[in-house]
């Protein structure tokens, strides 16, 4: 393998750009970002940089080291075709770039809701802060983390607040509707007004409809309804896909020398006995240094502690850590503090087996039972 | 020299946090007492409140480990070293020798805002 071509320019791809180096890889690596900017760490996005507390310089992911790597950047390109014949990419501007091996990490962007701003890139962030000013009135569609997130900055920016959920509870889905209420729960503390189990019918100049008829002022709509992989670009490549591309558990898709990493990935996860597509930070970061180790041919299997799903979030000065997957039928269990003060762990489980844990400002608890449950989780999968 | 603590106050496992330019952390590691810089070098996140095990510390927010007697971290997402400081103890009172060098800060973070 003499040269290798990376697709997607942020946390996975160049963080397998690194790892690709850092296995001794010294062919040609080409790194295309449809983005013209350099790459930047996304979480700040709804948090600090919204707040403008940080800029531009403070999320970039580069670091003064990567001048070493020696990367050919394509930055501002978009890939419009994968040739899986000839393993070569086509760009946009009609540019054709052939390598020996190719990783798919074009990660995911926001779904889109008609009339509402979104938050996905840094353009997006900026677009964003110059709207939500003191005063202002912005109405948020969709409760989950990224919307509770803005919510949150917004509010602290002075802004009046209106968060409009579809469903019964907000994070239900990853956190079980016990503790998806507290979490809920701290909008109103924080003078935000969440409107539950409501649909959004309309985004007007000035004004959301809801489904039940109710109209809201706004001068602001943002939208926080998921993401979507960017993958459509694939189609005809003979990749198979799965909301992402579909691969193993190292990355591998079913055609040689072609690996993917991240958002854009539906990889096979061990600890859930199937194909999953994750959107959390440090999968990306796993998952590089496994795309890099299959695509050179030396496999590196993640430590247990970093095969199990882990997310965080911070909201209102709290902050949330998740890690793991509860399943429907789990037994939810307050294990230390309380969800009333503000700091407590909680444990999933089901017939003494540990599915997930979630700690709210409660690190040290956290990690001991993160712990737990990758020892666990680790014992179950080499049984399987 | 600050006199941080008593020794008492240290349970092995734990650390003890308290402000000099910038936080730093004593822990207690059943062996040994290590004091370093508190904040992560990746991001903003405290070592005190990690898990302390094999004479590291795992940053509680992105998992990076910190060798408690070098400062290093063993692997991504943090890159650059935490300081080390030396530790005395004395009469059972912990002291700490800052060391002078700068403290290597996550962004968007200034000395002496803790
Ligand atoms: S903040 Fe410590 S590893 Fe990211």
């Amino acid at each position: 393998m003499r040269s290798i071509a990376v697709v997607g320019a942020s946390l996975a791809g160049l963080n397998t750009a690194r790892a690709l180096r850092r296995k001794g890889f010294d062919g040609t690596v080409t790194l295309i970002g449809a983005e013209s900017a350099a790459p930047y760490d996304r979480p700040p996005l709804s948090k600090e940089f919204l707040a403008g507390t940080v800029d531009e310089a403070d999320i970039g992911l580069g670091e003064p080291e990567d001048d070493g790597l020696e990367l050919d950047w394509r930055l501002g390109k978009t890939a419009v075709r994968l040739d899986t014949g000839d393993t070569a990419v086509e760009l946009e501007d009609g540019s054709r770039i052939r390598a020996d091996g190719i990783v798919l990490a074009t990660g995911a962007g926001a779904n889109p809701f008609p009339g509402a701003l979104g938050l996905r890139t840094i353009e997006d962030a900026k677009a964003l802060r110059e709207r939500i000013t003191p005063g202002a009135r912005v109405v948020l569609i969709g409760a989950g983390f990224i919307g509770a997130e803005i919510a949150a900055t917004a509010a602290n920016l002075g802004a009046s607040v209106t968060i409009v959920e579809r469903a019964r509870v907000p994070l239900s889905g990853p956190l079980g509707a016990e503790l998806g209420a507290v979490c809920a729960g701290w909008h109103a503390t924080n003078g935000v007004e969440l409107i539950t189990d409501t649909a959004v019918r309309s985004v007007g100049e000035h004004e959301v409809e809801l489904a039940d008829g109710r109209v809201l002022a706004s001068d602001v709509v943002i939208a926080g309804v998921g993401a979507r992989p960017h993958v459509d670009w694939l189609a005809g490549s003979g990749l198979r896909i799965d909301g992402g591309v579909v691969t193993d558990s190292q990355c591998a898709t079913g055609i040689p020398g072609v690996v993917a990493v991240g958002d854009c990935a539906s990889s096979h996860r061990p600890f859930a006995g199937r194909v999953q597509r994750i959107e959390h930070w440090t999968n990306a970061i796993t998952q590089s240094a496994a795309a890099a180790g299959t695509l050179l041919g030396s496999p590196e299997p993640p430590a247990p502690r970093d095969a199990i799903p882990y997310f965080w979030s911070d909201q209102y000065g709290m902050r949330l850590q998740f890690a793991g997957q509860r399943a429907e039928d789990d037994t939810v269990s307050i294990v230390d503090g309380d969800p009333a003060s503000g700091k407590f762990a909680a444990t999933y489980s089901r017939e003494g087996v540990l599915h997930a844990v979630l700690a709210v400002n409660n690190p040290k608890q956290f990690g001991r039972l993160r712990r737990d449950l990758s020892t666990q989780q680790a014992s179950v999968v080499a049984l399987a | 020299m600050i006199s941080v603590c008593s020794i008492d106050d240290i349970p092995e496992g734990e650390a003890f946090r308290f402000n000099a330019d910038v936080p730093i952390a004593v822990f207690n590691t059943g062996d040994a007492l290590y004091a370093i810089d508190d904040t992560c070098t990746h991001q903003d996140a405290s070592l005190a409140d990690g898990w302390v095990e094999d004479g590291c510390v795992e940053c509680p927010l992105h998992a990076a480990c910190f060798d408690l007697s070098t400062g290093m971290p063993s692997g991504p997402p943090a890159k650059k070293a935490v300081r080390t400081h030396q530790v005395i103890v004395s009469d059972r009172t912990v002291y700490v020798a800052i060391n002078e060098t700068p403290a290597e800060l996550p962004v968007g973070e200034e000395i002496g805002v803790a």
